[in-house]
């Protein structure tokens, strides 16, 4: 099953409630995930790279590092200056006990086996602002409750990704995608998907470009929403296996796994509301 | 008079058990839900030949199972709208998603708006009349009843279709296996006509409809195909 859910705002007004929305949100859809959840928020550039860690001792390991940290329960966003990046990627590889569970100039990442509500909470969700986010509660089918195996999942600098549904191709395109240069986590098959877009995007492919080639390559059943940096986009498979709904207004696009998803958003009543078709690429860019 | 449920207060048990607690002759004949809010399985199974009324979005299988009721969905509503109905009458307002009238034997489904992918999925008798347009493998394996479209199909329309008629009046992207178009003769413009009007399409000729329906070929086992197994 799984229930996804994005954000992506065009009214600046509004940013300061994205993760109040997003949390509503992820709470809503526990009834089709309640084993993990997990979401990305865009927040502000502050002129670093946010790496978001999760593992033991993150206030100690920040404070190694004389780092900025902003602790969040199990995970820690660190605000690493351009200079140091090398240094600090060479000290996080070296820390059996910390994965990295993404990194970007706007992107952070949080995920956590729970209840959607609870996961939002210990994060404190509802109190994140940003331009644009994504999140998933998932009832796992195909690999264990873990941490590691909830959503979103991300490849590359300030992408990231949530996934309804399963692939049947992910281990012959992990084996191609790993000959390309990436590395994989997990036997998931959303890793193997976010792995795919980031490299679609690094060959040159817009975010629109390399949906449209996942259609060709990506086989199985899937309802996308992918973040980036200035972008949010949502992709079904062509039988249209797993739901979707999407609400648009002047201030705001919204997706959610079912409608209920989106009843408390500011203005839903007058939203255009509609059923995404089959394998055609729905997309949003924000200048940068 | 009408009566009243909030689902912003009362849950969907309470407004389906006040529904299916009604007598056949009840003269509690109009209900008004208020706050729906996507919720799934509003109105589902109510016999008593009451119409209720929803104000705004419905979730899945809203007024699956109708025995009788008219139930109005004055927004959208999600997967399997009037899902195995046996009769009476469901109308949606706005568009419906996927499998909308999956497996219904009788009475007569009504979307103003258009109907995503799987629309009559497996029908057995019920009517479904669609203003707009139908996603692909609509009327798969149906059975018997029909489906009006005013608008267009999607691909494979009729896909593995036992028997059905099929009336589409704008492009079909593709027909199913065994799905062919037949001749539209008076006998089906003239029900056809009583269809569209009993949907509330008066203004719409039933002559600029096309008809669709069974080749009867996979019927029976064919030996020719037997190095396919």
């Amino acid at each position: 099953m799984c229930g996804i859910v994005g954000l992506f705002l065009k009214h600046p007004g509004l940013e300061h409630e994205l993760g109040g929305h997003l949390a509503a949100m992820l709470a809503t859809m526990r009834d089709r995930g309640p084993d993990s959840a997990g979401f990305a928020v865009f927040g502000r550039d502050d002129g670093t790279v946010k790496i978001t860690v999760r593992g033991p001792g993150l206030s100690a390991l920040a404070a190694r590092l004389e780092l900025d940290a902003d602790l969040r329960d199990t995970h820690a966003v660190l605000h690493v200056p351009a200079s140091r990046m090398e240094e600090v990627r060479t000290a996080l590889a070296s820390d059996p006990a910390v994965t990295i569970v993404g990194e970007g100039q706007r992107m952070e990442l949080y995920k956590e086996v729970g209840l959607p509500a609870d996961v939002a909470a210990r994060f404190g969700l509802s109190a994140m602002a940003g331009t644009h986010g994504i999140g998933h509660t998932r009832m796992a089918t195909e690999s264990a409750v873990t941490t590691n195996g909830a959503h979103p999942y991300t490849t590359g600098p300030d992408q990231c990704l949530v996934h309804n549904g399963s692939l049947s191709n992910h281990n012959a395109l992990r084996r191609r995608l790993v000959r390309e240069g990436y590395a994989f986590e997990t036997e998931n098959d959303t890793e193997v998907a976010a792995a795919y877009l980031s490299w679609r995007m690094r060959e040159g492919d817009t975010l629109e470009g390399a949906l449209h080639a996942g259609l060709k390559d990506l086989d199985g059943f899937y309802t996308f929403v992918v973040g980036t940096r200035t972008g949010f986009a949502v992709l079904r498979d062509p039988v249209c296996c797993k739901p979707a709904v999407m609400a648009e207004t002047a201030q705001w696009v919204a997706f959610g796994s079912e409608y209920r998803a989106l009843v408390n958003l500011p203005g839903i009543a007058d939203a255009r509301v509609w059923e995404p078709e089959p394998a055609r690429v729905y997309a949003w860019e924000r200048a940068a | 008079m009408s009566d009243q449920i909030d689902l912003a207060v009362a849950t969907t048990r309470d407004l389906n058990g006040a529904l299916h607690g009604l007598p056949p002759d009840t003269n509690r004949t109009l209900w008004r839900v208020l706050n729906p809010r996507g919720q799934h399985a509003l109105a589902v199974g109510v016999d008593a030949p009451i119409r209720v009324e929803i104000a705004g979005h419905a979730g899945y299988y809203c007024a699956g199972m109708n025995g009788g009721a008219t139930v109005v969905v004055e927004g959208n509503a999600g997967n399997g709208v009037a899902e195995n109905m046996m009769a009476g009458r469901v109308e949606v307002r706005g568009d419906a998603s996927a499998a909308a009238g999956a497996t219904a034997h009788g009475g007569l489904l009504v979307i103003h708006g258009n109907a995503s992918a799987r629309c009559g999925i497996s029908m057995k008798g019920v009517d479904i009349v669609v203003g707009g347009s139908v996603g692909h493998m609509s009327a798969f394996m149906a059975q018997a009843g029909t489906l009006t479209v005013l608008g267009d199909a999607g691909d494979s329309l009729g896909d593995s279709i036992y028997e059905a008629q099929l009336f589409v009046r704008g492009s079909v992207a593709s027909l199913g296996a065994d799905c062919v178009e037949k001749e539209m003769r008076d006998t089906h413009r003239t029900a056809l006509a009583a269809r569209l009007q009993a949907a509330g399409f008066d203004g719409v000729d039933a002559g600029s409809f096309r008809r669709y329906g069974s080749a009867r070929r996979l019927y029976h086992f064919h030996v020719d195909n037997a190095g396919n197994y």
